[in-house]
């Protein structure tokens, strides 16, 4: 088996530094309130984002599995207010829809 | 007493919050374990990736190059550009985080994912540092125990299982994002809005993997801010 050390301390490297740098300089400063409201939108749009992405980038054979656990997790929240019972619904259903088809 | 009280109430408050974090990690990364041991990759080296790097989808992704024989330089950069979301992630929570001491942020940053930063954005009034240490400790080992399982025992799990378990997370994010969408118009029209832009980036192909997250990510945040918080517009 190769040593893959010098690529993973690379691959730390360049994911560490994106999360720490913004944190550092924005913290401790006076923001304009345009980028204030800027980065207020910032978790709707990735999270819209990231569920697309999700949905588009499935396996085939789990799109529809995907899109029914993103559905009922996100009408049970709207509902109960329950993050773990979505969660494991979400999972459920698409178990039962992966079982069927 | 009351001090003591206090406390087990955030205790348990960051517990909460992290078990789905802790229910969605544990499968995707024992996913991780199974796959890399199938790619030949060392146990060391399979650990060693989910404890230094902590980044989902670009293991999976290194997985792939690796198997393709792409360089490790390039690896590096594709790297770099899938996570380069996390910069506008950390920005969004550096407000938030203001009552953390500064010299606690490179130990709370190397924990921000797709994942802690949308609990973290969406429970903004239960932030301080136990509360962070608890959640990114406790998902950060959900990751890492999870891979070494699924290096270790992972083949016993029956595929469709595995895979339905990986939904955990999204159904996570839409657990997350959907009563703000039922509370305000504003939020509804930004998302879908954001994830018309992501389409329309994605199927043009103008931008590799990881830039059109990243693009579409600011210019969908950029044009909410022009739309909806015009003076006078009809949202205010």
């Amino acid at each position: 088996m190769n040593s893959y050390i010098p690529l993973i301390i690379g691959m730390a490297l360049v994911t560490y530094l994106p999360r720490l740098l913004p944190l550092l300089v924005l913290s401790d400063k006076k923001m304009n309130p345009s980028l204030e409201k800027f980065l207020y939108y910032i978790p709707y749009t990735s999270l819209s984002i990231l569920l697309i992405k999700g949905i588009i980038s499935a396996e085939k054979d789990m799109v529809l599995a995907t899109i029914a656990g993103i559905l009922i997790a996100g009408f049970l929240a709207y509902k109960k207010d329950n993050l773990v019972l979505s969660v494991l619904s979400g999972i459920a259903l698409s178990f039962l829809i992966k079982l069927i088809i | 007493m009351t001090f003591i009280n206090k406390n087990k109430t955030k205790y348990k408050d960051a517990f909460m919050v992290s078990l789905p974090l802790i229910i969605g990690y544990f499968p995707v990364a024992m996913a991780f374990g199974l796959l890399s041991k199938n790619t030949s990759i060392s146990f060391r080296d399979t650990s060693l990736l989910s404890i230094i790097v902590f980044a989902g989808a670009s293991q999976f992704m290194a997985l792939d190059l690796i198997a393709a024989g792409v360089s490790s330089g390039n690896i590096i950069i594709a790297t770099f550009l899938l996570n380069l979301r996390h910069l506008v992630m950390s920005a969004s929570l550096a407000p938030e985080f203001k009552e953390i001491p500064r010299k606690y942020l490179p130990l709370v940053s190397f924990a921000i994912t797709d994942e802690s930063f949308s609990v973290y954005s969406f429970n903004k009034d239960k932030i301080s540092l136990p509360f962070v240490l608890i959640v990114n400790g406790l998902s950060y080992s959900s990751w890492v125990i999870g891979t070494m399982a699924g290096y270790a025992v992972g083949e016993i799990l029956p595929s469709s299982l595995q895979a339905s378990m990986g939904i955990g997370l999204y159904a996570m994010f839409a657990a997350l994002l959907s009563p703000e969408l039922g509370r305000s118009k504003k939020i509804l029209h930004i998302s879908i809005l954001s994830s018309l832009i992501y389409l329309a980036l994605f199927y043009s192909k103008l931008f590799s993997s990881g830039w059109d997250l990243i693009i579409a990510i600011i210019l969908s945040s950029a044009l909410a801010v022009a739309i909806f918080d015009r003076r006078g517009g009809k949202y205010e």
